[in-house]
């Protein structure tokens, strides 16, 4: 026994402590308990993990049965293998950084100890997200994580934009989990059991391809929802209005790459059914192309970044959907390494503009805050896919492996990686070069912030060298296919064309960007506003059940029908019957005196009648 | 009598008790009955030990009528929430009923007795008369202590229940006439040993009888117009009876007599039940999602979550049944407690209407909690209650078609935009000047009527298993009674493997 119940359990601890008594709690008293219980858990994890090392078999740990009934039994295990070793350290490493980040971003916020105290739940949740041994305990931190988004998000609850952002993150997660939670039933109907253990194995010799590819399909859906892929990607860019470190930890770095996690623990269900494996593939590549163009368009430093996210996790789809899983993995690392320090690069920029988010009105912040734009500026070069940067290593993995399954798609994809590079150092460009265009004077954070971004910044660099797909592949055999250098260099080409254009447009020609949005119009104009998807759904789906509903349903059919009917016939009741004459006269009170008595002598009858024989 | 005797005829004494006391001194009355309640709910805690011997003394011996009651694991549970919610209805009711208060709290004890006694007896005709003993009290709660369509809505309640009670008694009458007992165990063992066998013209109709008296109890749609209206009107207490306890008399009958009794109309009918319990899911979800008055909503989410356990009975597998029981349990806990938040909203602010509502959460931060807290088990969040029994309805409606499963799920998703949007409307974004100066945070007064059900959303949620062994034990002999004389082949359920169990 390892105690893994202890990984998850330190946060527990902070989130109930802070939670009940944070209110009365000095800041310092709130950071020890916050930042000390995800340290302990970090710590936990690496002693559990050098304690089962090398792990080459999943360690399962039983603690006690959830509930049970008939042949449904969900225990309480926890379980971890190489995969979730690796999800282990991206949770608690980021997210322990992200915590000290917290200190210095909420120092000067209301509701201090109510912002770790949900942070805290939140890593909980995740732990037994990537801990959980069965698909519900699975699910379990699925849906919790998902609580926690959603309480993070309305963090500022009385600004009516994040709680409607919120509960839009809440609803379409949940809309994702309407199809996680039939799969799960389907998986049980099917093989009688929820745990891992049990049935992944019996999946090889399972013949109905039809049942795996609904089961595959419906977990895309959870997954869809849970990281924003096309079409229920739609909450993640309004989930921004959430504090920054929010967005970095749960927005970018781990929650959202919870469906890349599951899709990739459910792989051999996915290996049996081609099919989903496609339509996961092709779901993440489109992801990936739309959410990109978007990005070029945006000038909030943070929905930039979002989309960038949405866009990125789309890869991770590409990845696990043509059998990359370790790619998967290995980018959803790399990923919460330079994502989290855009997050946090642009929450040190928003906190030294005092909340500024609109890059027009950034430029210029090199010199002022050169700290954070460094980071940035490594974590730019990550994500562009710059030779020997982290993300480099691993995109190039999922481009080569996407050539491998499909040509065509790595083309867009490797198109898609050019975009990328523009977009992203467009939003350098606009807020660290050229003339500062804002008011604000501009400060740079303090050390309790600038150091984890370092950290970070410095894991974007060279974090490419952990090489995950390695240590995997007892797990998710290297397909050994040639690493073939001119695909890489073709990749790597587009990225700085993207971002030499990113220069020339933002840097050399500033108003040349103007232009062009103004020359291609129509087009433009979509593209900005986000190909109008939240309109649509909010004329096709959310108006019409709220209008149905209200007008059909509830006046129509209830007050009008239902209850017409039933009062009719009470009416005719009324006029005929003699006891509720007593009613209309309004004498309720004499009435209802009566009938206690009436009771009183019914009982007492009862009584007799039953103590007398 | 046997102990069981003597807890179910406790409430009674408190009736008579309260009726003794002196009208003028109203806050005796109050101190005695929160007292007596307790020591009810203490005393109710003593069935968890052991087997419990029947109670079963002659009653009305020209009739063959017995006061025989009897306890399992599919009434114990329903018997705790009954005596544990009674002292909470008691201290939610302190401040609001200051009017006949005498007559108040001695009603809450007839309600207690009632409920109680339909839970547990095993006569036919003795559970006739506790199920109408529960009425009347309900009914005068709602037509003395009510708002102001108290009357409307009372009699309302009064009809349709009336009415559909009418239907079972002829129909246990029936039943007698051909058993000539109208002991249950008795009943059941004829039609187990085939002595007693109903045609299926006979059954069919016999179940309908019943069935129907439940159904509007439940209530199913489209026997559900009652219910809204009932709770709006209805003094706080008396929401959270009728919700958590009273709407459990017709699910619990469906499970206790409509299958054992006549397990081939109910197999028969099961397609068109399930059919309405999924509509009344969708239908109510959606209803309540627009609802501009609290109580209506919650009302409306009732019939949503009611339907969750219909379905999972009609799956007739264990897991939907033992999902089913579990649900009726959690829904009293969890609608329970949102009946008293919107109690304690009301005796503030003085209004049911959602607009009038805003940045409570500035204000009244632990009660917000709570709040969230309850939505959040109403909704089926994993660890909190009513997520094991929503999941084993649900798995026990997709191993009779996915189908099933998948439109009931919808409901799963509705029940987070009606009571997300509720949460939101209420407790967040600006404070209005009327909120700001009548809300306040929970006194010491709400905190203890509303963290016992906390704790147990918590507890049921992740110690299920303190609660379902006991179920199961009890529900899967009725689901095979349900196999006797019927033209099915249902397959025995197995045991989830020893070395699973043992290695935890």
């Amino acid at each position: 026994m390892q105690q893994l119940w202890l990984i998850p359990t330190f946060p527990l601890l902070g989130f109930l402590i802070n939670g009940i008594f944070g209110r009365r709690l000095p800041k310092q008293a709130v950071n020890a308990v916050a930042i000390g219980s995800v340290l302990l858990s970090f710590v936990w994890v690496l002693k559990t993990l050098s304690g089962l090392w090398p792990i080459d078999q999943p360690h399962i740990e039983r603690y006690f049965t959830w509930f049970e009934s008939g042949e449904l039994s969900i225990g309480f295990d926890l379980a971890v293998d190489r995969l979730t070793a690796v999800m282990l350290m991206v949770v608690t490493g980021v997210g322990s950084l992200i915590h000290v980040y917290s200190i210095g971003y909420m120092s000067h916020e209301g509701g201090y100890y109510r912002f770790f105290a949900y942070l805290n739940l939140f890593m909980f949740f995740m732990l037994i997200l990537v801990l959980g041994a069965n698909f519900l305990l699975l699910f379990v931190g699925w849906e919790g994580v998902g609580l926690c988004s959603f309480l993070l998000i309305g963090f500022y609850f009385v600004k009516k934009s994040a709680t409607d952002a919120g509960n839009k993150a809440f609803i379409v997660n949940r809309i994702g989990d309407f199809g996680f939670s039939l799969a799960m039933f389907l998986v049980f109907v099917t093989f009688g059991s929820l745990d891992f253990d049990k049935v992944l194995p019996q999946v090889a010799g399972y013949a109905d391809t039809g049942t795996i590819t609904l089961i595959c399909l419906l977990l895309m859906v959870g997954a869809a929802g849970k990281s924003a892929q096309i079409p229920l990607y739609v909450w993640l860019p309004d989930a921004m209005e959430g504090p920054t470190p929010v967005s970095a930890l749960i927005h970018a770095a781990t929650m959202v790459t919870a469906g890349v996690y599951m899709v990739a623990r459910a792989a051999p269900l996915y290996q049996a059914s081609p099919a989903a494996m496609e339509v996961v593939a092709v779901v993440g590549l489109l992801t990936a192309v739309m959410a990109a163009t978007i990005g070029i368009t945006q000038y909030d430093i943070k929905k930039v970044f979002a989309y960038s996210t949405v866009s990125q996790l789309g890869y991770m789809f590409v990845a696990v959907g043509v059998g990359a899983y370790s790619a998967g993995i290995w980018h959803l690392m790399t990923h919460a390494f330079f994502k989290a320090v855009l997050f946090l690069g642009a929450g040190s920029v928003i906190h030294a503009l005092s909340g500024e988010q609109d890059m027009r009105q950034m430029g210029g912040l090199r010199k002022k805050i050169p700290i954070t734009f460094y980071s940035i500026l490594f974590a730019s070069l990550a994500i562009a896919g710059f030779p020997f940067t982290a993300g480099y290593f691993s995109k190039d993995e999922i481009l080569l492996a996407a050539h491998h399954h499909a040509p065509w798609m790595y083309w867009v994809a490797t198109i898609t990686a050019g975009m990328t590079a523009f977009y992203v150092f467009r939003a350098l460009f606009m807020t660290f070069f050229g003339k500062y265009r804002g008011k604000e004077h501009p400060h740079e954070s303090p050390l309790v912030m600038t150091a984890p971004v370092g950290i970070l910044a410095l894991l974007s660099l060279f974090g490419g060298f952990l090489n995950v797909p390695q240590w995997l592949s007892p797990m998710f055999p290297l397909d050994g296919g040639a690493h073939d250098l001119t695909l890489v260099a073709i990749s790597v080409a587009f990225g700085l064309a993207g971002i030499g254009l990113a220069y020339y447009m933002y840097v050399l020609r500033p108003e040349l960007p103007g232009q062009i949005a103004t020359s291609l119009g129509g087009l433009y104009t979509l593209v900005y506003n986000k190909y109008f998807v939240d309109e649509m759904y909010d004329a096709a789906v959310v108006k019409p059940l709220i209008s149905g509903s209200r007008q059909v349903l509830w006046k129509g059919a209830d007050v009008g029908l239902i209850d017409g009917i039933v009062n009719g016939v009470g009416t005719v009741a009324r006029s005929v019957g003699g006891v509720l004459k007593l009613l209309q006269s309004g004498n309720i009170r004499s009435y209802a005196t009566w009938v206690v008595m009436g009771s009183i002598i019914v009982l007492v009858a009862m009584g007799v009648a039953g103590g007398g024989k | 009598m046997s102990f069981l005797g003597w807890i179910t005829l406790a409430p009674l004494f408190g009736f008579f008790l309260i009726l003794f006391l002196p009208r003028n001194n109203p806050a005796l009355i109050r101190q005695v009955t929160l007292l007596l309640s307790l020591v009810i709910f203490a005393g109710s805690l003593g069935l968890l030990s052991g087997t419990q011997p029947d109670t079963n003394v002659p009653w009305i011996p020209d009739f063959n009528i017995n006061f025989h009651l009897s306890i399992d694991g599919l009434s114990i549970w329903l018997v705790l929430l009954s005596t544990l919610l009674t002292p909470i209805a008691v201290l939610i009711s302190w401040k609001y009923i200051d009017h006949r208060v005498k007559e108040y709290h001695a009603l809450l004890f007839l309600l207690e007795f009632g409920v109680i006694g339909v839970f547990v007896a095993m006569d036919l005709f003795l559970f006739y008369v506790f199920w109408e003993v529960s009425l009347v009290p309900m009914y005068l709660l709602v037509g003395i202590w009510g708002h102001e369509r108290r009357i409307y809505a009372a009699v309302k309640f009064f009809l349709y229940t009336m009415a559909a009670s009418v239907l079972m008694l002829v129909a246990i009458v029936y039943v007698y006439l051909q058993a000539g007992t109208f002991s249950y165990p008795e009943i059941l063992r004829m039609i187990g040993s085939s002595q007693l066998v109903f045609s299926p013209t006979a059954q069919f109709w016999l179940f309908l009888a019943f069935f129907v008296a439940f159904a509007v109890k439940v209530p199913l749609f489209p026997l559900h117009t009652w219910l809204p209206d009932a709770h709006v009107e209805a003094p706080t207490a008396g929401s959270v009876m009728l919700a958590s306890v009273m709407l459990k008399l017709g699910t619990y009958g469906i499970v206790r007599f409509c299958l054992p009794m006549f397990p081939g109309a109910a197999r028969e009918c099961a397609d068109w039940i399930v059919a309405l319990a999924i509509i009344g899911i969708i239908y109510g979800a959606l209803v309540a999602l627009v609802q501009p008055n609290m109580k209506k909503l919650v009302a409306y989410s009732s019939v949503s979550h009611l339907g969750f356990v219909v379905l999972g009975i009609f799956s007739f597998t264990q897991y939907g049944m033992d999902g089913a029981v579990y649900q009726m349990l959690n829904h009293g806990i969890s609608t329970g407690a949102l009946f008293i938040l919107v109690g304690c909203l009301y005796e503030r602010r003085h209004s049911l209407e959602i607009k009038d509502y805003g940045g409570v959460g500035t204000v009244a931060p632990w009660l917000s909690i709570v709040f969230v807290v309850t939505t959040l088990a109403s909704v089926g969040l994993p660890t909190l209650n009513n997520f094991v029994g929503e999941f084993m309805v649900l798995v026990g409606a997709a191993k009779v078609s996915l189908t099933w499963a998948a439109l009931a799920s919808l409901g799963v998703i509705l029940s987070v935009c009606y009571m997300l949007w509720l949460y939101q409307r209420t407790f967040t974004g600006e404070t209005p000047e009327e909120v700001r100066k009548h809300v306040y945070d929970l006194t010491p007064r709400e905190w203890a009527a509303l963290l016992p059900l906390v704790i147990l959303m918590v507890w049921m949620g992740i110690s299920a298993q303190t609660f379902l062994p006991r179920i199961t034990a009890s529900t899967s002999p009725i689901l095979k009674q349900t196999t006797v004389n019927v033209p099915f082949q249902v397959q025995d359920a197995t045991p989830a493997s020893q070395e699973v169990a043992d290695a935890r």
